[in-house]
């Protein structure tokens, strides 16, 4: 009887162990994506930043392309955008404010079955146009939105 | 960091909406503190991944100008009730977390 319950204890602390070594492995996405671009996202104007994100600054406007911002934004640290494609075949989707310090807010590698769709949050130092950036097919399509702040958001 | 996702995932024919919220500084690096006028060093989130069954869904790179306590929401397809999904991130300070549920 005793002796069931010690194996019993060992084998739940092995299964234990080998638990916590493959949660610490899958606790590196640095591993499955690409490097983060530090020069695009230190670039000072909007053309370095897509280069460095996109590969190209050559982006044809497009009406594909939804972007949903607000016209006034009361708080310029949180600035909801949702940014919709609806181009077959995005694969890629960049978020940029003109006028920030470094334009370029974030990237985003879609999978094959993820839908054109991203909504988040940015931060936006003045008054400026928001642009949105697709990737699709090799090709890059753009659109943008001016949003107006009334209280800076970077610096407090 | 431990906690510091939440996570929501609802599968509607076919099509999973992913929301999840990020408590994080995301301290750009330029602000002073008010007291002592010393530059609050950078602290933000560079990468984060969501995984569904085993495969990559979205990968994003953030900068800095991403949101404190960052929101973010996607759509994918040939999502289902009961499904794993998983979000993890990495910022420039090499602090991590991830946290795994299920879709809804």
């Amino acid at each position: 009887m005793n002796h069931n319950r010690r194996t019993l204890l060992k084998g739940s602390l092995a299964a234990g162990a080998v638990g916590a070594a493959v949660s610490a492995g899958l606790l590196t996405p640095r591993t499955v994506m690409a490097a983060w671009s530090k020069a695009a996202f230190e670039a000072k104007d909007v053309n370095a930043a897509l280069t460095g994100a996109m590969g190209s600054a050559d982006a044809a406007t497009s009406d594909q392309i939804k972007l949903k911002a607000p016209d006034i934004a009361e708080n310029g640290a949180v600035v909801p955008i949702t940014v919709t494609s609806k181009i077959d075949g995005t694969t890629n989707m960049s978020i940029l404010v003109a006028t920030n310090n470094t334009p370029l807010t974030s990237t985003y590698e879609l999978g094959p079955n993820t839908q054109g769709y991203i909504s988040t949050r940015v931060k936006m130092a003045k008054t400026s146009d928001v642009i949105a950036v697709v990737k699709a097919g090799g090709k890059l399509y753009s659109t943008k939105k001016e949003v107006k702040v009334t209280i800076g958001g970077c610096g407090g | 960091m431990a906690k510091s996702i939440k996570l929501r995932a609802k599968a509607k024919d076919g099509v999973a909406t992913v929301k999840c919220l990020i408590s994080h500084p995301m301290e750009t690096g330029l602000r002073k503190d008010k007291k002592t006028g010393k530059p609050i060093p950078a602290e933000f989130i560079q990468e984060v991944v969501c995984e569904s069954g085993g495969k990559t869904v979205l990968g994003a790179q953030w900068g800095s100008a991403i949101s404190k306590n960052p929101f973010l929401s996607f759509k994918f397809s040939g999502a289902k009730s009961g499904d794993s999904i998983k979000i993890s991130w990495v910022d420039n300070k090499g602090n991590s977390d991830s946290h795994e549920g299920k879709i809804k």
